[in-house]
This record gives C-alpha cells, sequence and structure tokens, in this order.
C-alpha cells in the first residue's frame, strides 16, 4: 500500500472515460431541452414503457439467452476436449479456436451474410446436392447463429482455463472410491468448473444482449435488439435523450443479471468472479 | 522448438507493425507536400473515386473522404459537432433545414465558374430560391426496382409491395422519410404530410407490411438486387440504373400514384474552416467532364447539361434515367418538416421496432 500513486494514472483514466461519460448518459436520460436550459423530465423513461419498446428489450434478452444457452452446451465438451491430457491435437485446436479472433469482428460477420444468401454459397452446396434450400437470412436464427459463432470463443476459454487447473489426483481420488465417469464428471469436476462456467456465460450474455451490429447485418436494418434501438437514436432521430434512457436501462438490466449471478456463486462457493 | 517458435511469432508481429506504421508514415509524408486538405462529406457510392484523385493532383489539396447513408445520419453528425466538413451533399429538405438553422455558408457563385452548366430547371427550386447555398449534383426519382423473372403482375403501383405474394421478396430502404413516403402516397396523401392521422395510417400500412419485407437496407441493396436475392425493391433512380446495367432481368418503374423526385446539392457547412477550397472543389465537380465520369460511374442522373449531352445517346434517352421533370408532375419534392421532426422519427421507431 505504499505506492498509491501508481494508480493515479488508472484512477485518472477512468474518471475521464467511464465515470464522466456514465454520469452523462444519466443526465441525459432524464432532462429535456428547453429555451433557456434543461428542465428535469421523466419523459423517456416514460416511452419506453409502451409494448413495442418493451418486446423490443425481452427480444434482445430472449435470444441473448437462447445464444449463451447454445454456446454453454457447444463450449463446454469443446473446453473438456481441449483441458484433456490425452488428446494430442489439442494445441492445433486451442489455435483454430484463438484464429478467427484475430480477423475483424465485423468482416466475420459480413462473411456469414455471403454464406447465408438466398443464394449465397450454403445454398449453391445444398441445391448441388439436390437438398432444400436455407433461407434464414434477416431472421432471428441468423442472428442467433452470428452471435453464436462471435462468441463461443468467450465461453470456451474461460471453462477451459478453469478445467485445466484442477487436480488431477482429486479425479483419480474420486475414481478410486468408486465412482464412475458419469458420477466424477457430476459430483466432482462439474461442480469445480462453475466459477469458469459463470463467467463465460456473463461474457457470452453481456455482447449478445448489447451487439447491434450482427441484428443489423444478420437480422436485416429492423429493431431486433435493444442495440439497435439505441444505435437510431444517436445515429439517426438525434433522440439524446430517449437513447440515454435505453441506455440506463440496459446497464440496470446488466447489473440486475450480474447480481444473480454472483448471488448464485457464493451459494456454489465457487471463486469469486466479481 | 518452442524456442524459435517464440521468436517466429514475435518476429512476424514485429514485421506487420512495422508494415502498419510504414504505411502511415506515408501519408503523413504526402500530408506534408500539400499546402491545404478539406473533408468532404458524401453519400456511400455517389462519386467515381479517382475524381479525388485528379482534384488533388490539380490544386495539391487533399481530400478526407467520409460517407453517410441517409440524410438524418448526416445531419446528427454534423449538428452534434467535433466535425469540420467542408463539403456536404445533402437532399432538397435536409438543404432546406440547414439552411433555416443557419447551418450552411452562402457560396460565392462567382468562383463556381462551371454553374452555368446547370439546367435552368434544376434552378431557384424551393429549397434554396435564390441559388445561395447549393450547387446540383444529381437528382432523381424513387421508384420500384423489379426482376422481370420473378415478378409476372404489372408493377404500376404501389400495391404491389403490400401483395403477400411476394412474400419476403421485397427490399425497403432504411430511411425514415422515403419509406414513410411510399406508404403515404400508397394511401393517396402527400409525402410532405403534417396530419397525425394520415401518419398513423401510414405507419399502420408498414406495419401490416413488415412480414412481407425482407429487409430494410441500405446501399446493399444494389447487390442483392443483381444477385436476384429479392423480386421487388424501393430504390433511388440511380441505384436502379446501376443495377440494369449489371443484371438485365432487373427493370425499374415510377408508380402512377406518384412518388418523390429528388435533388442532392453540394454545399458548405458553416463548420468549414476552408471555403475557398471547398468552393474549387464544387467548383471541379460541376465540370462537365467530371460530372460525367460521376454520372457515368454512379448511374446517377447528371443536372448538368453540358455533361448530359456528352453521354451515350441510350442513357440519355432512357426514362428511368431521365424522365421529363414534367412528366413527373404526380411526384412531389421533399419539404422540410423539422418542426415535426420528432412524430416522423416516433412512427418510424415503431415500424421498425414492431414485429
Amino acid at each position: 500500500m505504499k505506492r498509491h500513486w501508481l494508480a493515479t494514472p488508472y484512477i485518472v483514466w477512468m474518471v475521464l472515460f467511464i465515470v464522466v461519460p456514465m454520469f452523462l448518459v444519466l443526465f441525459y436520460s432524464v432532462v429535456e431541452r428547453t429555451e433557456d436550459g434543461y428542465r428535469l423530465t421523466a419523459e423517456h423513461f416514460h416511452r419506453f414503457v409502451d409494448p413495442i419498446y418493451i418486446n423490443v428489450l425481452i427480444r434482445s434478452v430472449v435470444l441473448a439467452v437462447i445464444s449463451t444457452i447454445i454456446c454453454l452446451l457447444a463450449g463446454y465438451p469443446m473446453a473438456m476436449i481441449l483441458a484433456s491430457r490425452e488428446y494430442s491435437r489439442k494445441k492445433i485446436m486451442y489455435m483454430l479456436i484463438v484464429l478467427p479472433m484475430w480477423m475483424n469482428f465485423l468482416l466475420r460477420t459480413y462473411a456469414w451474410m455471403t454464406l447465408l444468401e438466398r443464394k449465397g454459397v450454403i445454398n449453391y452446396v445444398l441445391s448441388m446436392l439436390n437438398l432444400p434450400s436455407l433461407d434464414i437470412l434477416y431472421t432471428n436464427q441468423a442472428v442467433v447463429l452470428g452471435m453464436v459463432y462471435n462468441f463461443l470463443p468467450f465461453m470456451i476459454l474461460p471453462i477451459y482455463s478453469v478445467l485445466s487447473k484442477i487436480d488431477q489426483n482429486i479425479i483419480e481420488a474420486a475414481q478410486d472410491l468408486g465412482g464412475n465417469n458419469f458420477t466424477v464428471f457430476r459430483r466432482v469436476v462439474f461442480p469445480l468448473s462453475l466459477p469458469g462456467v459463470l463467467s463465460g456465460i456473463t461474457m457470452v450474455f453481456m455482447p449478445a444482449v448489447t451487439t447491434f451490429v450482427i441484428s443489423k447485418l444478420l437480422g436485416g436494418g429492423q429493431f431486433m435488439l435493444i442495440g439497435n434501438l439505441i444505435e437510431q437514436q444517436f445515429l439517426s432521430s438525434g433522440d439524446w435523450g430517449f437513447g440515454s434512457a435505453l441506455s440506463v436501462i440496459m446497464m440496470l438490466l446488466i447489473l440486475l443479471s450480474m447480481g444473480i449471478m454472483s448471488r448464485y456463486e457464493q451459494e456454489s462457493g465457487g471463486g469469486a468472479l466479481w | 522448438m518452442e524456442q524459435v517458435k517464440k521468436t517466429a511469432a514475435i518476429f512476424l508481429v514485429l514485421a506487420m507493425i512495422f508494415s502498419l506504421t510504414a504505411c502511415g508514415s506515408n501519408d503523413g509524408d504526402s500530408n506534408q507536400n500539400t499546402t491545404a486538405a478539406i473533408t468532404v462529406y458524401n453519400w456511400g457510392d455517389y462519386i467515381d473515386p479517382t475524381v479525388i484523385d485528379d482534384f488533388e493532383k490539380e490544386y495539391g489539396i487533399n481530400v478526407t473522404y467520409e460517407t453517410f447513408a441517409t440524410n438524418e445520419e448526416m445531419y446528427v453528425k454534423l449538428s452534434s459537432g467535433g466535425s469540420n466538413y467542408d463539403v456536404i451533399f445533402p437532399s432538397d429538405y435536409m438543404i432546406a433545414r440547414l439552411i433555416k438553422e443557419d447551418m450552411l455558408h452562402k457560396i460565392d457563385m462567382s468562383k463556381i465558374t462551371n454553374y452555368k452548366h446547370i439546367g435552368e430547371q434544376f434552378k431557384n427550386l424551393g429549397y434554396d430560391p435564390n441559388n445561395e447555398y447549393s450547387v446540383p449534383y444529381m437528382w432523381g426519382t424513387v421508384g420500384i426496382l423489379y426482376n422481370t423473372t420473378m415478378v409476372d403482375d404489372p408493377v404500376d403501383s404501389w400495391d404491389i409491395l403490400w401483395n403477400p405474394k411476394y412474400e419476403k421478396d421485397i427490399f425497403m430502404l432504411d430511411s425514415q422519410r422515403d419509406s414513410i413516403a411510399v406508404a403515404l402516397k400508397k394511401l393517396g396523401y402527400s409525402l410532405n404530410t403534417r396530419d397525425e392521422a394520415q401518419l398513423e395510417e401510414a405507419k399502420q400500412e408498414l406495419i401490416k407490411q413488415r412480414p412481407l419485407v425482407l429487409s430494410y437496407v441500405g446501399d446493399e441493396v444494389k447487390d442483392k438486387m443483381i444477385a436476384g436475392e429479392a423480386a421487388l425493391a424501393v430504390v433511388w433512380s440511380g441505384d436502379a440504373i446501376y443495377c440494369m446495367w449489371e443484371n438485365e432481368d432487373l427493370a425499374y418503374a415510377i408508380p402512377k400514384e406518384g412518388s418523390n423526385k429528388w435533388f442532392d446539392a453540394m454545399c458548405i457547412p458553416k463548420s468549414s474552416k476552408n471555403k475557398e477550397a471547398a468552393e474549387l472543389f464544387i467548383n471541379f465537380m460541376t465540370d462537365p467532364e467530371i460530372a460525367l465520369r460521376n454520372a457515368e460511374y454512379i448511374g446517377y442522373s447528371t443536372p448538368n447539361t453540358a455533361a448530359m449531352e456528352m453521354l451515350d445517346e441510350e442513357i440519355r434517352n432512357d426514362e428511368a434515367a431521365y424522365p421529363d421533370l414534367e412528366s413527373l408532375d404526380n411526384c412531389e419534392v421533399f419539404e422540410d418538416l423539422s418542426d415535426i421532426i420528432g412524430l416522423y422519427n416516433r412512427i418510424w421507431d415503431e415500424v421498425k421496432a414492431s414485429q
């Protein structure tokens, strides 16, 4: 604790680029511009309480939850394979998971547009094989696909890192005590990997619920998600008040889900994440 | 072995960083050679890019080129400050709004020696009655681009965009005024309506249409229509012409209920720090040779009569590209409705948020 001053640059940075902008967002969400300055108003939040906007929020949460579940179901076995000692190609696999992240996220999503088009690559191959065509571009399925594709590594990597640190002796002890593979997994491995699972869930859910690029490109310029609604307020309607109010609601939602997660984590006795 | 790999990786990363910074410093050098710089803010896909290089070479003025997708996006960027654009390309109603809000410089028309090439019918228009703030760049209409192999009904009315037969085969414009105008015209109202009841009706029409629409799109509509991704699309006439060049199955129609005719012009915003260079740029763009190159490259219709005379006869006589302005009497020009813009914003938000 002697070197407090070392923290100064970080504090300045955080105040300038995190605290001040947050207060600006809060400010804009509760004021209204009048002839001579600003006036306090609840108008922007009131506007949100309309079935149309509530539905947008619900849709965002539902799609993000679905994507998170798919990522977990697909990512956990992958993480186990990576962490297993027997599998010899895991280094290559690890590399291949990380590799796409070297490429720009937008570019990868654009690539999906070309793949999924009616006359795109996937449909071309399907029609060559005389299979029915796949028409999912500009639908919720395409958005979920885009989210899973882009965020899957954020699920795999934290689980992998926790799994690979589990003491092999514990697993062997469980086996010696007569547990079959499933029991060992259910009673020992999975509970020990929970911190990684929880961290993976947060790291997938948060970008998924706030994304606007994936839904815009693969969902077709509609307000599929709340991120698009916020983008519209700032970039084309110029309604900073409503946009800020939506952002505040979004932040509250994330805070809430993090709160639930951390409570669950304490109950399960996992390591602290937040 | 591990060590070798690590060294190789570090080497590669360094090589990449150096190649990036090398590019950066090259740009820096060329900046230093030039005396002035301007920033141009134009629609996406709306210029022959080699024209910019030629301008830079001829005048030694460095051009930073940025693009926008809708007038509204341009306005928000311009009015929120922090940007200093020297030349912008707004449409008619947006020019009227910018003039009203005192955001445009008067252009010194004595510097725009090429202004004489602009057709008389493009001067003294409602948005800039005395030709003080804007120099016309392109003009056109809004209509329906359709694929003749996929549409067998006659395309002469906006109603076809509500025909369930073409479910998920329709592209709409992701642009507030344009899409609301389609619904208003379908209902037989003015596209400059201030009547909230009429706008609510238009909103209901658009919400009703939502299940039929494949997507609300911007510039990508061109690639999609050329590739045959959908049967019908609402487009600006110039984009239609470009698409018809690329795919012969496509055709363009202006519905009988009337549509929007529009004019995009070059203006100098008050934030400009280099008005003289901006005027040089506008004059350069109005040069018949340059206007011709732009028109041929992007497919839009030029208001520059000297350039038009040099165009291929085929294009010049194309009804879609150069319709008789007189014959478009049921087409309206957008007026500035910024005083009730909140209403339009709300209608558009609700259309897009519904599902």
